[in-house]
């Protein structure tokens, strides 16, 4: 198998001017006002194209999408249950590879994309999801990532980020609210040492794309990690939506970034970052949080951003000089 | 028309798994279904099956992986046993909705706890209401021609279900036995290469797996209902297709010497076999005592076991599966509220036995029929007595 580096060698940049036009996710669906897991997942598959199959673990995206008898689906879409969208796309890639090689069914070059949230890959897909990349299925793992079950309600995950209220981490006179750091998901797939890694913001559309189609150009599995503001689960207007996705970038909160075989590539270098207190000031999920809890975050993130700088500076020995 | 082999009966499962030409295999390791899994492994592994082999990390994968598979239009294949079954349980009902013509070969085996490797049916009277077919074979011979047989339902447009074939493990998937292992030509000839009236296919989109609201959700299970249901005459046909093509004739339900019997054995499974030569014995001591085998399990063939135990004056259904709460096994259990629903009265007695690799004898048939007899006689109950209990 060529390498990821190698097999983007010729990469076609999505830019302003070249958007595909396609709509494999389309419109008419019954996502919340200002969802941005929602327009995260149309960019996602406009990035990919028409010629997507696409596997949805149960979850808001699945449900908004699908009520029989109508689908905001264009392409082949399969959902199965909450925890296997990356083993049922595992079984959708093996039963092309053997069809196509006994000639059964043309090679379409068509791209296998599973979507899930944050639980449905953290939590409960978490097993699925690592058998699936150590295997090496040629296939394109997309993480919604809203930072708790919307779905069910508004209830934690490990993705939910410390200090966040919700209604199993309610903030009390025992609590903080969430009392957990955020599992760095995106750390743990590029552990199974994957072709291709990133990070996305629906606040940078463009690079979202762009890292989509790189992940579906590789070949062998990758993974994608999109940040996707849930205004009905943080307490927030559906107007700050992509401001709130700007904010956790220049924050540091969400650095974006790519494993390329390996290599770390920060997106976006944020020389001088807004403090943390500024984007978490946009959600009142975090409004109960007082000074000792921000000044705790904002030392964890710095900290953070320390261990994926050396990361960077770790795998670009050239660029290090 | 075929070759006499000896062979390891999960081996020949696996053969008949190739000979069947599987696109797709999907499976984690279970004792004792191990071997079957092992041998398709290698049978990819030497280019003798032109087949994708899924190492999955859980039984729950396997199932859901062998899901995506069988919608992208690959003929499939998984097996599986006991704790696994259970791990597949979430998505054996979602199988049979999507109306995936799945095959999996279950090599029962108890559930824990205690943990046990050892054969009974816990595994797969759990799982009664999936919504597969379900078959139980009794010997290698009927593992290797019912796993054929399971394509060919499956597959069938008028069925498009996922079926089970059951097999008791060790007792069955552990023995070599004498077996007619068919030509490829002779099963290329029965069963064609599967062609999915739709599948994930770019070239015209679907949705498979969506939300049905209150005013759908019925209808739907209905039709997964009346589905199979209806799954019946093909299971039949293809029986008939079957002995045409292979020379082996098999029934939904079989009988053993019910001729003029007072009392008749229900069994499932190899235990079969043993309760056959037990019933060639009693008879020639003069007892009136004959056997009806259930082979379809799902759906359960009425008419066929109706027929089969009329004017029995007694029935002894042995469950290896327990129903805790409620005194009777599950088929003990099914059998009663059949019966009593068609009007067709016979004293029922219901032992439990062969739990987690419990031996039972000839020896044991013998003092069940003895018991029944007395009860029946005595106008006394006799249900989930537990053969051979220590107590």
């Amino acid at each position: 198998m060529i390498s990821a580096a190698e097999a983007l060698k010729d990469f076609q940049k999505i830019t302003p001017k070249n958007i595909p036009l396609v709509e494999p996710f389309s419109k008419g669906h019954r996502a919340c006002q200002g969802c941005g897991e929602v327009l995260a997942l149309r960019l996602v598959a406009k990035a990919v194209g028409m010629d997507m199959i696409a596997v949805s673990a149960t979850g808001c995206m699945e449900i908004i999408s699908s009520p029989y008898p109508q689908t905001a689906w264009e392409v082949p879409w399969i959902h199965v249950a909450f925890e296997n969208a990356a083993a049922v796309a595992s079984g959708v890639e093996a039963s092309r590879k053997a069809l196509i090689r006994k000639g059964r069914i043309k090679d379409d070059g068509a791209k296998v994309v599973a979507f899930a949230g944050d639980g449905g890959t953290a939590d409960i897909g978490i097993q699925a999801l690592s058998g699936a990349l150590e295997r090496g299925h040629d296939f394109t793992y997309v993480c919604l990532d809203n930072e708790a079950y919307m779905n069910t309600g508004i209830q934690r995950s490990s993705s939910t980020p410390y200090g966040a209220m919700t209604t199993t981490s309610p903030p009390g006179p025992k609590s903080r609210g969430q009392m957990t750091w955020k599992k760095n998901m995106p750390m743990i797939a590029a552990a199974h040492n994957i072709p291709y890694v990133a990070t996305a913001s629906p606040a940078w559309h463009i690079d979202l794309m762009n890292k989509v189609k790189k992940a579906v150009t590789v070949p062998g599995p990758a993974y994608v990690h999109i940040y996707s503001p849930c205004p009905t689960g943080w307490r927030c207007g559906p107007e700050v939506s992509i401001e709130t996705a700007r904010k956790v970038v220049q924050s540091r909160v969400f650095p974006l970034y790519e494993v390329i075989d390996g290599r770390f590539v920060l997106s976006r270098d944020i020389k001088k970052p807004i403090p943390v207190k500024e984007y978490l000031d946009t959600q009142r999920r975090f409004r109960h949080l007082g000074e000792k809890d921000i000044a705790y975050i904002q030392k964890r993130v710095d900290d953070d951003w320390a261990r994926l700088l050396s990361l960077v500076q770790a795998t670009n020995p050239v660029a290090a000089e | 028309m075929g070759r006499r082999v000896g062979l390891e009966v999960s081996l020949a499962c696996a053969e008949a798994v190739k000979l069947c030409n599987a696109d797709v295999i999907a499976a984690y390791p279970i004792t004792p279904q191990t071997h079957i899994v092992e041998h398709l492994a290698e049978l990819v592994a030497e280019g003798h099956l032109d087949a994708e082999f899924v190492p999955v990390e859980s039984e729950h994968s396997a199932m859901s992986a062998c899901v995506g598979s069988a919608a992208a239009g690959a003929r499939t294949f998984t097996s599986t046993s006991s704790q696994g079954l259970a791990l597949m349980h979430e998505i054996l009902f979602i199988t049979s909705s999507l109306r995936l013509p799945i095959v999996m070969a279950v090599a029962n085996r108890s559930l824990s706890a205690p943990i046990s490797i050892w054969n009974d049916h816990s595994d797969i009277m759990a799982e009664r209401d999936i919504g597969w077919v379900q078959t139980f074979a009794e010997n290698g011979q009927e593992v290797l021609d019912l796993m054929i047989h399971a394509f060919k339902v499956g597959e069938d447009p008028r069925v498009n279900l996922p079926v089970a074939v059951n097999m008791d493990g060790f007792i069955l998937t552990h023995v070599i036995e004498p077996m007619v292992m068919p030509d490829q030509a002779e099963v290329d000839a029965y069963l064609p290469p599967y062609k999915p009236s739709q599948w994930l296919n770019p070239a015209q989109p679907i949705s498979l797996g969506m939300v049905g609201v209150p005013e759908v959700y019925t209808e739907a299970k209905k039709a997964n209902l009346v589905a199979l249901e209806d799954s019946y005459p093909a299971i039949v046909e293809h029986w008939e297709g079957f002995a045409k093509a292979f020379g082996r004739s098999y029934q939904p339900i079989e009988s053993h010497r019910t001729d003029g019997a007072d009392t008749l054995f229900v069994t499932m499974g190899s235990l079969g076999e043993t309760c056959m030569s037990a019933v060639d014995q009693m008879r020639e001591d003069g007892r009136s005592v004959g056997q009806v085998r259930i082979r379809l399990w799902r759906p359960f063939p009425v008419d066929d076991f109706l027929a089969a135990i009329k004017g029995a004056k007694n029935l002894i259904v042995l469950d290896r599966a327990l129903c805790p709460g409620i005194l009777a096994g599950p088929v003990a259990t099914e059998l009663r509220a059949l019966l009593y629903a068609k009007g067709v009265r016979p004293f029922v007695a219901n032992f439990v036995a062969g739990l987690g690799g419990r031996d039972v004898t000839r020896t044991d048939f013998v003092a069940m029929l003895d018991k029944a007899e007395q009860a029946a006689a005595d106008g006394q109950e006799i249900t989930c007595q537990m053969v051979g209990v220590k107590e």
